[in-house]
């Protein structure tokens, strides 16, 4: 298609501004987090460090609160996932093949989770929590993280079981194999980069949550990276810039990484999470 | 459905199942393989969504181990009564439009433009992930240092052009913090329905264009005539989906002002958060809960209306 040099200059204007838009934010967090303190002292700061200083890391390492809540952090996501997979398996396996009538509801309930206020959930849950003395410890929110998280795991296992060819496990049952031999050696290794798509996802979903976690974990000790951060700047005026804008990066840099893993992965499977429900 | 992307998982989920669908074998089978997950999911989910309904009919608190009574339509009433209540419901419709209208308008101009041959296709593609992947508070504080009004680049440089001689408290300042806000909630949400919106537009069918082109339509016409009718299921659910998802948002706005200055970003859910757990009264919260429910059903009929009749 021919275009005209106006219109394709004023095209590029438009997609720059976007990245611009889109990038500005990004770059001067990162750029906040290399500057050294004098140059934030200074009168006149420029929008790139002048030279890269690693301390501002080292100083949000060294607070303790920020190293345990990213301890936490871990622990709470990596248990998650682990949960989330094992449990989420066998269902997406048989939503996929089998037409049983537990698929619409199930279905149904897929949908529901997603766009219900979470205000309505959270206070039973704190009323079921609280008496079992699961409120304000990790395994609580652990498992309030799975269920909150599987819906959408589901979502996109289910497709990753649907697109494993049918075939290949009625040829492996004519040769005598049982459905549970069957999954286990032809379809979870088929499976392979949906799972690890779908547990990168659950990972990013439970490190970034923020609501379940600021209810449910009161205890300074088991706080999450999320709760600490906010907290940082709850304490306006003696706010900490560079130090900030390092642990802010530190928290995006585990989302960031899987991401780059799971880019083209994760369009699909969001798109038909996200039309689906 | 239209797109190749979106309708993929769900061609093959809905696919007829091969021999034997539906035999009451089929049925105790699945429901073996369901059990591990169905304890967990009706326990912390299913029932506490219909005890979290009906919770906003009673007068449960927080903390006090007294009996909860069932007060009908008492807290709607109060509800009712409450200035804060109409307030947040304002801000909140004011929020959920601004935030879903514009990053639509902008994602469907940017998608369009990244279905051209144009360069950096790639570059932002990539880059329009981010945000979403990033975690809410991470978005939150950056956002504050960057509007920070002493310290903050963006006061800098509309100083530096000489457009305010005073540094702008945009977070802070009655006038200025609701917009503040919707445009950190556009950063957030513009990138992914930009790039949902593109998926759309690529599995168009060139044809489509072609023939239109034959049958002398201009840019505009085939935009209108075979874009937009194409997109239509994309666009609808996407836009369905962001009004639920800002309609429902906390911990970005939270972070960012939690609700102030002076109650002027009190988006509903921050309402109900603070009544629950700042003043302990957990029956109010849920009625409010309640009514988001009733609103957010408006917003899934439209949605499902659409997604049955793409079915059709």
């Amino acid at each position: 298609m021919r275009t005209r040099p106006v219109t394709r200059a004023a095209q590029y204007v438009a997609v720059l501004c976007y990245l611009v838009f889109l990038a500005t934010p990004l770059v001067w967090l990162l750029s906040s987090s290399l500057k050294s303190p004098q140059e934030f002292a200074s009168m006149d700061p420029s929008f790139l460090p002048q030279q890269l200083d690693f301390s501002n890391f080292s100083d949000a390492l060294e607070e303790q609160g920020l190293v345990r809540s990213m301890l936490n952090s871990l622990q709470i996501s990596v248990a998650t996932t682990v949960l989330v997979l094992i449990v989420s398996l066998p269902v997406a396996y048989a939503l996929a093949r089998f037409r049983s009538r537990l698929r619409p509801v199930t279905n149904g309930w897929i949908l529901i989770s997603q766009v219900f206020p979470v205000i309505l959930i959270v206070i039973p849950l704190f009323m079921i929590l609280r008496p079992l003395q699961l409120t304000n410890t990790i395994p609580g929110v652990v498992i309030v993280y799975m269920v909150w998280s599987m819906p959408f795991a589901l979502w996109m296992l289910q497709g990753y079981v649907a697109a494993v060819p049918r075939e290949l496990e009625e040829a492996a049952s004519v040769d005598g194999a049982s459905r549970l031999r069957t999954i286990v050696s032809i379809v979870m290794p088929l499976l392979r980069p949906g799972l690890i798509a779908t547990a990168m996802f659950t990972f990013i979903s439970a490190w970034n949550e923020f609501f379940f976690a600021l209810v449910l974990l009161q205890d300074p000790q088991l706080k999450t990276l999320p709760l600490v951060l906010a907290r940082f700047v709850g304490a306006e005026g003696q706010v900490q810039f560079g130090p900030l804008a390092a642990a802010s990066v530190l928290a995006t840099v585990p989302s960031l990484i899987f991401f780059a893993f799971l880019q083209r992965r994760l369009v699909s499977g969001l798109l038909s999470g996200a039309v689906k429900g | 459905m239209t797109t190749q992307t979106v309708a993929a998982p769900e061609r093959a989920g809905e696919r007829p199942p091969g021999r034997g669908g539906g035999r009451p074998k089929q049925n105790r089978e699945a429901i073996f393989l369901f059990l591990p997950a169905l304890l967990p999911v009706l326990l912390l989910s299913v029932y506490p969504l219909v005890r979290g309904i009906a919770l906003g009919f009673t007068d449960a608190r927080a903390g006090l181990n007294v009996d909860t009574n069932f007060i009908g339509f008492g807290n709607f009433g109060k509800l009712l009564h409450n200035d804060l209540f109409w307030d947040s419901f304002r801000i909140g419709l004011i929020w959920t439009v601004s935030v879903t209208v514009l990053q639509f308008v902008a994602a469907l101009g940017l998608a369009l433009l990244l279905n051209t041959d144009i360069k950096f296709r790639g570059v932002a593609r990539t880059l329009a992930l981010i945000p979403w992947a990033m975690p809410p508070v991470v978005v939150a504080i950056m956002w504050r240092l960057l509007l920070h009004p002493t310290n903050g680049p963006v006061n800098e440089i509309l100083q530096g052009l000489h457009l305010t001689d005073q540094p702008i408290n945009f977070l802070g300042d009655f006038s200025t913090a609701l917009p503040a806000v919707i445009v950190v909630g556009i950063w957030v949400g513009m990138p992914m329905t930009t790039v949902t919106l593109l998926a759309g537009l690529q599995s168009i069918d060139r044809s489509l264009y072609e023939a239109a082109a034959v049958d002398g339509a201009g840019a505009w016409s085939q935009f209108r005539h075979v874009t937009l009718p194409q997109l239509r299921t994309v666009i609808v659910a996407i836009t369905s989906l962001d009004m639920i998802w800002n309609f429902n948002s906390f911990g970005l706005v939270y972070v960012l002002t939690a609700g102030g200055p002076g109650g002027k970003t009190m988006l509903p859910m921050l309402f109900a958060y603070n009544e629950a757990f700042r003043y302990g009264n957990f029956g109010m919260a849920a009625a409010m809960g309640d009514v988001m429910v009733v609103i957010i059903i408006v917003f899934l009929a439209f949605y499902l209306r659409n997604r049955l009749r793409s079915q059709a």
